[in-house]
């Protein structure tokens, strides 16, 4: 983590930015250090560096030249939505163009009896619902940075939430996405009707982390709101009991609207924090939340309940009001500022793993506390098997970081070790890159190297992320041993 | 370890790739009429079958492209599950392969989602024969470009699909079939307008003046779905009889000579005017037309419409069955091909003729 800050090539920043400025007025582009110092870095500040430019064009024609132009010139951009992403997908060029679409705020259309709203990418995904809310619907995926976060950034990232497992994650949520390719050239995928002629590069553009088109119009579809949600809350006395209760209420045939968990150590730091009225006895409490109609959701409830009690709950609650059902979700939607109160720093995780492998990985995370003498509370989504362990440490003392570092890495690997992926839902970007090479093959990545060619010939939008060279993964170093072979025999290795 | 086929099909492509020899991938047949005409030597797929993975509860269930859809249907059946974007087989024969490599989906699309939400990953062997997986069999998976979901709807052209993992869902506990007489314009606009109240409707099919809708879910959602929708209810015999209908195309509707087309538009665009008789689903963002009109006159009513038109089935297709491309998508997707099947020999021509 951490990179040694670059120095600022002065000469090339003159003349980026006099190309710039030859077409966007002088408040759209920025290259005073005291004015790019706000954009060195993303959600992931272990990461920072300070870009040469920042560009915040104010229409799609001047994102359209901008790419044009550092095209040309062979200059590199890295587009940014809010900045809250949390694996330093938005980290700037130390050489090229950070490309802000922080002005691009304004809610185009919104269609409520065909439900969907047209957006530009800077519009926060939290407002997108509030202004729909007065026609009773909402758009669904709700990350839990939603009041900050913006839909060009979910798109990019594919984010998910804590709703995700009934109601799908950004790519089942967005129609269309507009924007263009790194040369300038203008892309629409998808459309308002539910699918469009050829290949589906929708779906190849939504999670792509930036690297093959910068969006600047984005169609959501927007769902009814429920009629009424509440939540069941249940404590378990060990991890296990919890993690086999998440698959028994699957294998009951429900579907909740949300499935989430917290451990011991999560609860009693959010606790503190938001005073939801946490069981503070508990290892682990659940979260389970039922929406639809009041008859519905008192049917679901029961089951739900009955499961839990079946599965060993030794408590079990459920929200009697909206207020309440708040209440319960508050700590888990707080979790993350919670433990910046208990820690210097803490470094999250987002490993997806089969759900029936949860308690199993949760021990190891256990064993991993240990090890490495860091302590790491889970909060995560289990209905989904999407893991967020934080490893609470200190960023100035080199070692804990240092340490952090290597207990993240094992618990990737084991992630993948029981059959699931390194990320979930906050994306590669420079920060799992390294545990890209382990996910896949050398033939894998070079077809992700080749898709990214088609989109951008000359490798200049979001370099260096996402997906890693394949000489990077040989001096990665930890090399894949599959059944006593090396994954790569064919890489040179260092 | 590979199984044994997929290294026949690996040697089988690599062979075909170096003589630039165009090969026509195929499992059951049934939905050999769809896009356009394949052509080059059969590579059968259907040596390639099994379920290779499926938990319950964990929601996934990872089967070969050689697998019958009937059979996958039925192990699913078996644990109270299924696929949630109803595709339709459109013969017993219909394999998941096929399935994917067509990307349709049937009546419950609108409100469940269509195939290409359902793909969690995918093995394939690629133009140049090499094994490559994409994705895996979890949830939420957003390692590298999401290939997987690229495939569904590629017909074969970008790889042999070998396996695909799929999500799937528990099946509703009850379901309920209502009809209401309606001009199509005044069902557009119901559909519309239901779609935008929390009911939990699950289909909806307009033809002849009649609105099907399907209910599902818990009994008492579907109780007071049902009153505040006030139509007749159908037995649920003939209304299971009357959605495989729809899906596989053998209600009456399909039964004719005329070209059909298929029109994907916003559910909420007007009653389409052209000449000939249609059949609205997916609350209206799908629109069957049984016409004899032109294509270039389909294909602009489509576009005007804010969609696009796909020639389905029909005696001949000369001005293709899939809408073109503007300009810049065209040129990605030739070069999209190219980075998958450098050769060019995977189902040439099969989904645009130029590649």
């Amino acid at each position: 983590m951490g990179s040694a800050l670059p120095q600022i090539d002065l000469p090339q920043q003159k003349k980026v930015a006099q190309a710039l400025r030859a077409f966007l007025p002088e408040r759209c582009v920025l290259w005073q250090e005291e004015d790019t110092r706000p954009y060195e870095c993303d959600g992931l500040t272990a990461y920072r560096r300070l870009p040469m430019v920042v560009a915040l064009p104010e229409t799609d024609e001047q994102v359209q030249r901008i790419l044009r132009t550092c095209h040309a010139l062979g200059v590199p951009v890295v587009p940014r939505g809010a900045g809250t992403g949390l694996s330093g997908g938005a980290l700037p060029p130390g050489d090229g163009v950070l490309l802000s679409l922080a002005k691009f705020m304004r809610v185009l259309r919104i269609d409520p009896l065909a439900r969907v709203a047209v957006v530009q990418p800077g519009v926060r995904n939290a407002a997108i619902s509030d202004v729909v809310a007065p026609f009773g619907l909402y758009y669904a995926p709700d990350p839990s940075s939603q009041i900050a976060c913006s839909i060009g950034g979910n798109v990019a990232e594919n984010s998910g939430g804590v709703h995700c497992l009934k109601y799908g994650l950004t790519v089942h949520n967005v129609l269309r996405v507009k924007g263009y390719t790194m040369q300038g050239e203008a892309v629409d995928f998808g459309s308002e009707a539910l699918d469009a002629p050829g290949y589906d590069l929708l779906a190849l553009a939504i999670g792509s982390e930036g690297l093959l088109a910068v969006t600047t119009e984005v169609t959501v579809k927007l769902l009814p709101r429920p009629e009424m949600a509440r939540v069941v809350m249940a404590s378990f006395d060990n991890l296990e009991k919890a993690g086999d209760a998440v698959a028994a209420v699957i294998a009951a045939g429900i579907i909740p609207a949300g499935l989430e968990m917290m451990d011991k150590p999560a609860t009693l730091a959010v606790e503190q924090f938001v005073h939801a009225g946490y069981d503070l006895e508990a290892a682990a409490i659940l979260l389970c939340e039922s929406d639809g109609s009041a008859a519905e959701v008192e049917d679901e409830i029961a089951r739900v309940k009955e499961v839990f009690t079946r599965a060993g709950a030794t408590r079990t609650t459920v929200s009697r009001d909206e207020a309440e059902r708040l209440r319960f979700w508050s700590g888990r939607k707080a979790a993350f500022p919670a433990m910046g109160r208990i820690s210097p720093d803490y470094y999250c995780m987002d490993g997806t793993v089969p759900r029936k492998r949860i308690g199993e990985v949760l021990n190891f995370i256990g064993t991993m506390e240990k090890k490495y003498g860091l302590r790491c509370p889970n909060v995560f989504h289990a209905g989904d098997g999407n893991l967020h362990p934080l490893i609470l440490f200190d960023a100035n003392d080199a070692d804990q970081l240092k340490r952090t570092e290597e207990f993240a890495a094992e618990v990737l690997l084991k992630c993948i070790a029981v059959g699931g992926t390194i990320t979930g839902e906050h994306g590669v970007g420079v920060e799992k890159i390294g545990q890209m090479c382990m996910q896949f093959g050398a033939a894998e990545l070079e077809m992700f190297h080749a898709v990214k060619r088609v989109f951008d010939p000359k490798g200049l939008l979001n370099p260096g992320k996402g997906v890693p060279t394949l000489s990077r993964c040989a001096e990665f170093g930890r090399m894949h041993v599959h059944a006593g072979k090396l994954r790569h025999p064919d890489l040179p290795r260092f | 370890m590979e199984p044994e086929f997929s290294k026949a099909f690996s040697d089988q492509i690599r062979a075909a790739a170096a003589e630039r020899r165009a090969l026509r991938i195929r499992g059951g047949g049934t939905k050999d009429f769809y896009g356009n005409e394949a052509r080059g030597e059969l590579l059968d797929t259907r040596s390639c079958c099994g379920v290779v993975d499926y938990e319950p509860t964990e929601l996934v269930i990872t089967a070969r492209c050689g697998t019958l859809l009937a059979e996958l249907h039925e192990v699913l059946f078996k644990q109270g599950q299924f696929l949630p974007f109803e595709p339709p087989g459109f013969g017993p024969g219909a394999t998941l392969g096929g399935c994917v490599a067509a990307g349709l989906s049937g009546p419950r699309r609108a409100s469940a989602g269509a195939l290409r939400d359902f793909i969690l990953g995918a093995r394939i062997v690629d133009g140049r024969g090499q094994l490559l997986a994409f994705g895996g069999q979890v949830m939420k998976n957003v390692a590298g470009y999401d290939v997987s979901r690229l495939l569904a709807g590629s017909l074969g052209t970008l790889g042999l699909i070998l396996e695909v993992s799929l999500k799937v869902l528990p099946r509703p506990v009850s379901e309920q079939t209502l009809t209401l007489e309606l001009p199509q314009a005044k069902a557009l606009e119901s559909m519309n307008r239901w779609a935008g109240l929390p009911l939990p409707i699950s289909a909806s099919a307009w033809r002849d003046g009649e609105l099907s809708v399907r209910l599902s879910g818990a009994q008492s959602a579907i109780r007071a779905a049902a009153q505040k929708l006030a139509g007749e209810t159908v037995a649920a015999a003939q209304a299971q009889q009357f959605w495989d209908g729809v899906r596989e195309q053998t209600d009456a509707f399909f039964a004719a000579d005329a070209p059909l087309w298929r029109l994907s538009l916003p559910s909420n665009a007007p009653v389409v005017d052209l000449p000939g008789a249609q059949l609205v689903e997916w609350g209206g963002a799908l629109r069957w037309l049984k016409s004899g009109a032109d294509a270039a006159t389909v294909r602009a009513a489509a576009a005007r419409a804010g969609g696009h038109a796909v020639l389905f089935r029909a005696n001949e297709k000369p001005a293709g069955a899939f809408a073109p491309l503007p300009p810049e998508l065209a040129r990605l997707h030739r070069e999209l091909k190219q980075t998958f099947d450098p050769a060019g020999i995977l189902n040439p021509g099969r989904l645009y003729p130029e590649f």
